[in-house]
């Protein structure tokens, strides 16, 4: 059996040298420090003296695996939010994106007898259940962006405006190809994953939104919120459709994709809108000269209002700058459009894709 | 063992042969003959109608090649067949391409790997990170590679000497290397630096009018062809996926080779994390998300057997162009991604039940 119990042979030995090496490289390469963006928590304060230290509480936290920039974003802001109170425990349970996983891990939180929980669920439907008896066992809900069908599982939502980001989108793009005199204009729009509500919601406000320029999508394609997905769909449009006036690309994770899609293939005929608001999207429109010109905002500061919803509900205090005593059962917020002009009061928001 | 290896890689698991030099040679008798396995009962068949059938299945795929680009020149004729369309369809071939070429060397060997697509991300990861990123793009480049290469030893080393079913080594390995490609990462889109833009110079500088990764593409499956055809190393893949046991009695240090098929499937995610890198300008831990079955797919349809010791580069790279094409096809038609996916799994279906009636009837 020549086989068994080979000689070093000289290719062996070169083979164990490469091996070493390859372990020397690993070593060295896989530091990733550069000096850490401070994460992007506004400082902005509900105003009036809601920040002064008050009761104690402690506030449960649970939100998807962070597989995607914006998620990790909403984590971070929370975090980043929480700590900047000394009356607030922040006690976030191990993310995940298996639904069981995260229904057992709000049973802790609710066993642990927490003050107030904040939740974004991973499906707002199949989380309902356990949202439901938090509520019941008395601990406060504050629902992050993806809501609870039933009402009595949450005490407050707080959430983005899909529709509304679509609007966004439709009304500078067709203002803008408005203004330019252009009639039957190419649009093109590049989704998320198609399967989710919110990409039907972010599609049908764009399309109404270009209805009442008289406008409509020439073309759409659902990418998987990736930059390799979005890499690939974009250099296929761009095949499809010699000529485009303009472009809307849902999601700013998947946008770097796009991106260098696009610059690959040397196109400069059109314009792009981004969604979602990344650090990187508005780097791309500070700098200029880009076919990326606006973004409009889906923001995950959210997670950082939403802790300071829920510490407010807890201390039992209303948000200062309205009238009533008791904080509000809903807030959507506001999709803004972030172009050149506006851009840096908005990059501290942005997030790291 | 290397003088001699000639006639013993050319055992009887070699289907198909007659063509390639490193497939022609006799039988060494009753003892090489495969216990009990379904394949081998077949062989006498195969042989006579080897050569035919491979031919016959590769003009299949060539004629499905065909069939789409009509379709494509009726529904779409101002856009599909302009040379950017050609070229765009390359250049997004080119990832799965290479990926596809170790793939295929896993599974003549009688291996799957289920790893390539998070190899390729943690690979991509690893050589985006700050650290990789200041020592240049070669550095970059070398450490995808050495990264999707050690990879590749890790699991082959799991299979051939730890004894672990390749099945559930790689699937050790895809779950593990997406993990650690993400905790790399944080999570995050790593970009690669402006200084560094010597990669993606592979995608945006063109000569005769192919972008460089069409060329990377292209030397990857060219050399993978001269590999497995006209090499002992090839030939021994055939043994090995053919007839382990009977290649073992041949001389052939099987789990040695094992272990190098799979490096080699680890080395070719490597170079695909270089074009992906080159494409999309970053590196991300989900980059290459469900690879692992749109590698294996396409190698299927080329026509070699799951179960291994049969099977040819070009067809996986045939298999390789047909599902690029048809993605493009539909983006091109405007039609949504759930039809693609369809569309592929009848392509899949019908591919294999032409691989079956191939194998059967001796033409």
């Amino acid at each position: 059996m020549r086989d068994q119990s080979p000689r070093p042979t000289r290719r062996g030995v070169l083979f164990g040298g490469a091996a070493v090496a390859a372990g020397t490289l690993a070593a060295a390469c896989t530091s990733n420090s550069e000096k850490d963006p401070a994460p992007a928590a506004q400082a902005g304060s509900l105003a009036g003296d809601n920040d002064k230290p008050g009761k104690q509480v402690t506030i449960g936290f649970s939100a998807p695996a962070a597989d995607h920039g914006w998620i990790a974003a909403i984590a971070k802001n929370a975090e980043a939010q929480a700590k900047k109170y000394k009356d607030v425990t922040f006690k976030p349970v191990e993310p995940t994106n298996d639904i069981n996983q995260q229904i057992s891990a709000v049973e802790t939180l609710i066993r642990a007898k927490v003050n107030v929980l904040v939740i974004l669920p991973n499906d707002g439907e199949q989380l309902n259940q356990v949202a439901r008896k938090a509520m019941d066992a008395g601990i406060p809900v504050v629902n992050l962006d993806r809501v609870f069908p039933d009402k009595l599982s949450y005490r407050t939502w707080i959430g983005g405006d899909n529709y509304g980001m679509g609007v966004s989108a439709g009304n500078y793009i067709g203002k803008k190809l408005k203004d330019k005199g252009v009639s039957n204009p190419v649009i093109v729009e590049i989704q998320g994953i198609a399967t989710l509500p919110l990409t039907q919601e972010r599609t049908k406000g764009f399309e109404d939104a270009l209805k009442t320029y008289g406008f409509s999508v020439t073309a759409k394609q659902d990418a998987k919120f990736t930059v390799e997905s979005g890499n690939q769909v974009a250099s296929n449009l761009l095949q499809a459709h010699k000529k485009i006036d303009a472009l809307w690309n849902q999601d700013d994770d998947q946008g770097v994709g796009v991106l260098a899609a696009i610059k690959q293939s040397g196109r400069k005929e059109f314009f792009m809108v981004g969604g979602a608001g990344s650090a990187n999207a508005m780097r791309e429109i500070k700098s200029g000269g880009g076919v990326l010109e606006a973004t409009v905002t889906y923001p995950p500061t959210m997670a950082a209002s939403a802790i300071k919803l829920a510490r407010l509900i807890a201390q039992g205090k209303g948000m200062a700058d309205l009238v009533e005593l008791q904080a509000p059962q809903s807030l959507t917020l506001a999709s803004e459009t972030v172009t050149k002009d506006n851009v840096d009061t908005y990059m501290p928001l942005g997030f790291e894709s | 063992m290397t003088e001699t290896s000639h006639s013993e890689g050319s055992t009887p698991q070699t289907p198909g042969n007659g063509t390639g030099v490193g497939e022609r040679g006799e039988p060494l008798g009753p003892v090489l003959k495969k216990p009990g396995a379904g394949g081998s009962w077949r062989r006498p068949f195969a042989r006579n109608g080897g050569a035919g059938s491979r031919e016959i299945h590769h003009l299949g795929l060539v004629a499905a090649l065909v069939l789409l680009a009509l379709v494509g020149v009726f529904t779409e004729p101002d856009n599909f067949a302009t040379s950017g369309n050609v070229v765009g369809i390359l250049a997004l071939a080119a990832t799965i391409g290479v990926i596809t070429v170790g793939q295929t060397f896993v599974i003549i060997g009688g291996g799957i790997d289920l790893s390539v697509g998070s190899v390729m991300a943690l690979a991509s990861v690893w050589a985006t990170t700050v650290a990789t990123q200041s020592y240049g793009p070669a550095v970059m480049a070398l450490c995808a590679i050495l990264v999707g290469t050690g990879a590749g030893v890790v699991t082959g080393i799991l299979i051939s000497y730890g004894r672990l079913v390749p099945f559930i080594a790689t699937l050790a390995m895809l779950v593990a290397a997406r993990g650690l490609a993400q905790r790399m990462s944080d999570r995050k889109t790593q970009l690669v630096r402006p200084e560094n833009d010597a990669i993606e110079a592979l995608s945006t500088t063109k000569v005769l009018g192919l972008p460089l990764v069409v060329y990377i593409f292209a030397a990857v499956a060219v050399v993978g062809w001269l590999l497995l055809n006209r090499t002992t190393f090839g030939r021994r893949t055939f043994a090995v996926g053919g007839n382990p046991e009977a290649a073992r009695l041949a001389g052939i240090d099987v789990r040695r080779h094992t272990l190098l098929l799979y490096a080699l499937s680890g080395f070719c995610c490597g170079i695909a994390a270089i074009i992906i890198m080159a494409r999309t300008t970053t590196g991300s831990s989900t980059h290459g998300d469900l690879y692992e079955l749109d590698a294996i797919a396409a190698v299927i349809i080329g026509g070699t057997l799951l179960t291994g010791g049969r099977g040819t580069v070009v067809g996986s790279i045939l298999g390789v162009l047909v599902f690029t094409l048809i993605t493009n096809l539909f983006i091109l038609n405007g039609l949504q991604t759930s039809d693609q996916l369809v569309a592929k799994g009848v392509i899949i279906v019908i591919a294999v039940l032409l691989q079956r009636r191939g194998l059967r009837s001796p033409t």
